[in-house]
């Protein structure tokens, strides 16, 4: 019983709800940049991976290619394959159990769980596990209400549904923006991509940025 | 299979593949401290382009419109701290106006 007002499962359902909602802005856009519902769905349940999600939908709808597209949304997916690496021995699991932890290792599930270290492990593998399916359900419900809405309303600029994108990335982005390196990078990197667009194929300039920030990390390192 | 398609299908492979071998590979290979940098670093790049190309291009064209503003109201609402769903909502609102109103 108590298990049920434990804080671990307080922060994980804020963190689900909360996160989850952020499912209506990916829906309506994927709509918006010409995806069907049922593709904004599927990439929802299958990607399950919000700035990659966000990526491929951008990239796409700016006219980019499928290779474009699927490389940018992957360069942001190489993230959980570290988080996977931080959870792996905490969570010790094998077979199907490993199989489900890996679809659900994200920011939030791996967030949560780290944020849980005082508690011990076993609050650790409960926050991973609540806030890992707790954000899979909600963001998957509120990608279908979003996607649905945006179809029923139309002109997305009418609505401001083409904002909403540049939005979601500059809200993923912000937080992130700790020190002067990385407000330099984020710059540079919003200026390259602008002064390349009309010149490189759609696509291009931003994931040339990803060699803008290797060469960063690697002069950092001096 | 069209490129909507396609990129829908390759996404989530991908997605899945790199979450899976991170659960998959010795802990040593990956927590170099230069790599977690560049973890840290290639998301910024990324997700600042995209942040760029999204709100002043249209197809290979640098083209200034009611995104702009909305991105202005999503800049002024994450100074003021405002949580994500506010973020973009007040970018939508204020695009849609001046979109609307133009």
């Amino acid at each position: 019983m108590s298990r049920v007002a434990s804080p671990t499962f307080r922060d994980s359902l804020s963190v689900s709800l909360t996160v989850g909602a952020y499912g209506v802005a990916f829906g309506a856009a994927a709509v918006a940049n010409g995806f069907s519902v049922l593709q904004s769905c599927l990439l929802s349940l299958l990607t399950f991976s919000g700035a990659s999600q966000f990526a491929v939908i951008g990239v796409i709808g700016a006219g980019g290619g499928a290779i474009s597209g699927i490389t940018t949304a992957s360069l942001l997916g190489i993230r959980n394959g570290l988080y996977g690496v931080l959870m792996a021995p905490i969570l010790k699991v094998r077979g199907f159990k490993r199989v489900v932890a890996a679809h659900i290792t994200i920011d939030e599930s791996t967030g949560v769980s780290l944020s849980q270290e005082s508690r011990g492990e076993s609050a650790m593998r409960e926050g991973f596990w609540l806030t890992g399916f707790g954000v899979f359900i909600f963001w998957n419900l509120f990608t279908v209400a979003g996607a649905l809405g945006a179809k029923a309303m139309g002109d997305p600029s009418a609505w401001g549904l083409d904002a909403a994108v540049p939005a979601a990335f500059i809200g993923l982005v912000w937080p992130r923006l700790k020190n002067t390196t990385d407000k330099f990078l984020a710059l540079t990197a919003a200026v390259f991509a602008i002064v390349t667009t009309p010149f490189l194929p759609a696509g291009l300039p931003i994931i040339g940025t990803a060699v803008i920030a290797i060469i960063v990390g690697l002069r950092k390192a001096k | 299979m069209d490129t909507l398609w396609i990129g829908v299908i390759g996404t989530s492979l991908i997605a899945y593949a790199l979450k899976i071998a991170g659960h998959s590979v010795p802990e040593r290979f990956l927590t170099h401290p230069l790599i977690k940098r560049i973890n840290l670093l290639v998301p910024i790049a990324l997700l600042s382009a995209l942040v760029a190309v999204q709100s002043v291009t249209t197809k290979s064209a640098i083209v200034v419109d009611h995104r702009l503003a909305g991105l202005g109201a999503a800049i002024i609402a994450l100074i003021f701290k405002a949580p994500f769903p506010i973020v973009v909502l007040s970018a939508a609102i204020t695009s849609a106006g001046v979109y609307n109103l133009l």
